[in-house]
């Protein structure tokens, strides 16, 4: 039966978000408009507005929910992002895999924040939340899904299965049909960041709103620098959420998504991060203008310009116009024109109310002194925008190309080859640069400066800075000119921030916001260099195998092969790979495929032996047991030469809509994280399945040698079992084990197959030692001879192709971005009670 | 002449720096005719090629040699003029190598081998949207 009442009522609600959204927006704008008298009646019709608004949004969000948590398969968007096999976790993350929930998710913050700005802002609510809710009714077309005169707008959540896929056969036989399981959510974002990092992420790219709106409400009412007051600990609150937001999508990358590092310059990537750095460069100018009256237009082309790139990287990401260019771009729901035109209006409107107003703007007159915090701060501006100006260039390509090819021109343009090169030969003197300005601009915050003052209060830093600096490139050997022109740099920002956080007086910690996160900038700077500039990859082939002969030059082949149980030094390690292993609910660590038996359920597999963890049996023999089949973990043993060793687990996944995807497993250690990855390992798909050649047949009897595969055996027993590897026999089940051992140098294995008669017809159950490559088959028994006899097989061995890198002193780096957070909070609270004090006065 | 100006100056020049950097940097996508033709001509930028592999009547790739140790291969690729070409890849075989339907290779000549730095990978997902079988 289709539930068809839950997706009409989330339709409806989704209709009505959208209506009270303009509503909203207009009424709000009536308030502002109206004379005073007026003005009351007004502020409560849009308040009601949207409030109906925000109730129409949770129940958007409840009937999504209610139909993913019930596994209604007939609506579309439960069964391309859900499956019973979820738990509720990723129930949540599958809401906003698919890009209506991703827009949903933004508008569900859009709704808090602008809950919360009517609640805390009496004076200018009307006009900053005309802009609101206007961006709300934008946002709300996108997953409207309603056809106007032929036109689609927006694509909705709740469409039914079979009207999404109407040329389906499925459907012409039964409309009906309803779906038993859905697709799930990809493999690949099961992962605990998939839960919290687009939440954050959403919150960011929404919280950029509010300064827009208010900024464009100032110029709209012609208040036009109060704006800044209220304006200034959201931008500071922005900043940090959108900074966190990318810090984890980050962390995620390197931990899990195996894009080799934790940056990739991916568009997607580049898209929020060049929001990310004109928003640090307009609270800057902010700040500046709250304490001298400066940098006001600046201010406001910067808050401005933060919002549109928003939209931007809104319609990179969501237009389908990266197309290969990204990894992770999502999938285009025909939404580009509407996007366009978000992008579109807003910018112009932007720009015509900035042209209205511009003469009016104050400026100040006077030129700005070399020895003023505002002139370092403009520079750091300056040369933020500068670093989002490159980026942003080059992300641009496939726009480019598409304009040009719709002019009529041809445009082949691709992004450059070596992106990490592209990139940071600009970002990292950008960085320096910052690194600079952020600890010589520190000394202007205090007090009036002078050339022989400046010079008196920077040299003791500066020193001291070189001693440092010099001792730790001793140390680490550092003696590249840029690493030590970053180094030095990153140095200098810490010293001198860490000087002027000591000199705060007790009880004015609150103003120190700025000196951690710029010691915390910093620090991110240097542990940048280190992890990525001395990242050295530690699994080279030094066999000098092999290289095709039609190249001349010399390759550096950056590849292991390990033969399953085969040591292999590397560096100063001795590798083993020692197995594949999976996960298994309800067990710490990972559990060797050898001790379990498959199913007909790929996701329930049989315990073959008793699994024990810390001396106690968690799972017994014959316990069914939940696995996730996709995902399979490779056992790499490290042994360095003093003796201590230890295990990783990189691990390959059989992702349904992305094919094979390789995570990393990662050593930590305080100075240092060893990265390892699998490049290759075989036999994971149906297609690629072991071939096994049968090389023997054995007829022999208890006690008697034979070879398998070169090695010496022996038959040591035959036996008569009551259960097969931990599940009890059927009544009329017969089954014979042989005992046979294999001695194979070091090593004695033993192989156990079993002879089965079910029903009175005959199985084999072989037994495989996977070292050997070897499999035997029990084939048959004869009573006359007192003989058994047995079927050899053999394979090519399990082998990995693996990669490790070293990446040294990445920990300086993560707890970089600790300290800007710390910085943040600081400052935002700082802000948030100056704009509390003048409102309440 | 007012420090401001002389600030503006400076940016213009960075920004002026960017854009011919990055146009200088920027690769291109073309054909292995073209290709070979820059190549011919000592311009050994990197580029695009996007193309496909070179199938057999009955549906299986050919022309793929891998090293013996796994750790290299070459493949032949066949781009949008039919050209057909041996490309040579210093890594591991990318996994789903065979099943992608569409290669694009970054890199260049060297002599008659084409020598690709990375390889990206465009495959046909198994949940086709509009391929929805009974059972699921």
């Amino acid at each position: 039966m289709i539930h068809s009442f839950i997706g009409n009522l989330g339709q409806l609600s989704v209709i009505i978000a959208f209506v009270s959204a303009l509503v909203a927006s207009f009424a709000f704008y009536k308030s502002v408009v109206v004379d005073d008298l007026q003005k009351p009646g007004w502020m409560s019709y849009a308040q009601g507005a949207f409030y109906v608004h925000a109730v129409a949004v949770l129940s958007v969000i409840f009937c999504l929910y209610y139909i993913v948590y019930n596994h209604y398969f007939e609506y579309h968007y439960a069964w391309s992002h859900s499956s019973r096999q979820l738990p509720v976790y990723y129930m949540i993350s599958s809401f906003w895999e698919g890009q209506e929930g991703s827009f949903l998710l933004w508008i569900f913050w859009n709704v808090v924040l602008g809950t919360v700005v009517l609640n805390t802002n009496r004076l200018w609510k009307g006009s900053v939340m005309s802009i609101f809710a206007l961006v709300q009714a934008f946002l709300a077309s996108m997953i409207l899904g309603v056809v106007i005169f032929n036109i689609k707008i927006g694509s909705t959540p709740f469409i039914l299965l079979r009207d999404a896929m109407m040329d389906a056969p499925v459907f012409q036989l039964n409309p009906d049909f309803i779906p038993k399981d859905g697709n799930g959510l990809n493999a690949l974002l099961q992962n605990y960041w998939m839960v919290i990092h687009p939440p954050t992420l959403f919150l960011g790219f929404a919280t950029t709103l509010v300064p827009f709106a208010y900024c464009i409400a100032g110029l709209w009412t012609g208040k036009l620098s109060d704006w800044i007051r209220p304006a200034l600990p959201w931008a500071l609150f922005s900043a940090m959420v959108l900074g966190i937001g990318i810090l984890m999508g980050a962390y995620w990358a390197y931990e899990t998504l195996n894009f080799g590092g934790y940056w990739n310059w991916d568009p997607v990537e580049n898209a929020v991060y060049v929001p990310w750095l004109v928003l640090v460069a307009s609270y800057h100018t902010m700040i500046t203008y709250r304490n001298s009256n400066t940098a006001l237009k600046t201010s406001i082309i910067l808050v401005v310009a933060t919002f549109i790139l928003i939209l931007y990287s809104t319609f990179l990401t969501r237009s389908g116009i990266l197309g290969e260019s990204s990894v992770h771009s999502f999938t285009d729901l025909g939404l580009s024109g509407q996007l366009l035109i978000l992008l579109l209006v807003f910018t112009f409107l932007s720009i015509a109310i900035i042209v209205r107003r511009w003469k009016s703007i104050p400026t100040s007159k006077k030129e700005v002194s070399t020895y003023s915090r505002e002139f370092w701060i403009f520079i750091g501006a300056t040369t933020l925008c500068l670093m989002g100006f490159q980026v942003l260039l080059a992300t641009s390509f496939p726009v480019y190309n598409s304009i040009l090819n719709g002019l009529g021109f041809e445009s082949n343009m691709a992004l450059p080859v070596d992106q990490v090169s592209y990139y940071s030969k600009f970002q990292l003197w950008f960085g320096v640069a910052l690194a600079i300005l952020s600890g010589t601009g520190q000394f202007f915050w205090w007090r009036k400066m002078d050339p022989k003052k400046l010079k008196e209060i920077i040299m003791g830093p500066i020193l001291l800075t070189l001693v440092l600096s010099a001792f730790i490139m001793w140390v680490t050997d550092v003696s590249y000119l840029p690493y030590i022109v970053i180094l030095t740099a990153g140095i200098y920002s810490v010293v001198a921030n860490t000087k002027i956080l000591l000199s705060l007086k007790k009880g004015n910690w609150h103003l120190s916001g700025g000196s951690i996160a710029h010691i915390g900038i910093a620090m991110m700077l240097i542990g940048i260099m280190y992890s990525s500039g001395y990242s050295k990859v530690v699994s080279l082939n030094k066999s000098g195998l092999l290289i095709s002969r039609e190249v001349d030059e010399e390759f550096n082949l950056e590849n292991l092969i390990l033969f399953l149980n085969e040591p292999r030094q590397m560096d100063k390690y001795a590798l083993v790979y020692q197995g594949r292993n999976v996960e298994v609910r309800g067990v710490s660590g990972y559990v060797p495929v050898e001790v379990l038996s498959p199913t007909n359920d790929p996701y329930h597999w049989i315990a073959a032996e008793d699994v024990i963890r810390n001396g106690k049996v968690v799972k017994a023999q014959g316990d069914t047991l939940e696995i996730s089949p996709e995902n399979i973990y490779f056992k790499i043993n490290y042994e360095q030469e003093n003796g201590k060793g230890f295990d990783l687990y990189p691990r390959i996944q059989v992702n349904a809509s992305m094919g094979q995807v390789a995570s990393p497993d990662i050593k930590r250690d305080i100075a240092k994280d060893l990265y390892t990855h699998l490049s290759y390992a075989p036999y994971m798909t149906e297609e690629e399945t072991r071939e096994w050649t049968h090389t023997d047949s054995l007829n022999i009897q208890i006690g008697d040698n034979f070879y398998i595969n070169d090695y010496v055996a022996k038959l040591n027993d035959v036996n008569r079992v009551h259960e097969l590897r931990g599940v009890p026999l059927e009544d009329d089940d017969i089954a014979v084990m042989a005992t046979i051992t294999v001695d194979a140098g070091t090593e004695q294995y033993l192989l156990e197959p079993i002879f089965l008669i079910r029903d009175q017809r005959a199985a084999r159950i072989p037994d495989v030692a996977n070292d050997l490559g070897v499999r035997v088959a029990f084939s048959k028994i004869n009573p006359e001879t007192d003989s058994f006899e047995f079927d050899i097989y053999t394979t090519q061995k399990d082998f990995v192709i693996l990669k490790a890198i070293e990446k040294p002193f990445i920990n300086i780096l993560w707890s970089g971005t600790l300290l800007v957070i710390i910085g943040y909070f600081i400052a935002i609270r700082r802000r948030y009670c100056d704009f509390v004090e003048s409102r309440d006065k | 002449m007012k420090k401001s100006h002389i600030l503006g100056i400076v940016v213009i020049a960075i920004a002026i720096g960017i854009i011919m950097s990055t146009a200088g940097d920027a690769s291109s996508y073309v054909t292995f005719g073209k290709a070979m033709e820059m190549a011919s001509t000592g311009d050994d930028n990197k580029i695009h090629v996007v193309g496909t592999l070179k199938k057999a009547t009955d549906g299986t790739v050919t022309g793929i040699e891998s090293a013996e140790n796994k750790l290299s291969f070459s493949f032949t690729m066949v781009d949008a003029d039919f050209r057909e070409q041996q490309v040579y890849f210093a890594e591991p075989m990318p996994v789903d190598f065979l099943r992608s339907e569409q290669v694009v290779v970054i890199g260049a000549y060297q002599q008659e081998l084409f020598v690709a730095d990375k390889i990206l990978l465009k495959c046909p997902s198994k949940y086709q949207e509009h391929e929805i079988s009974i059972s699921s």
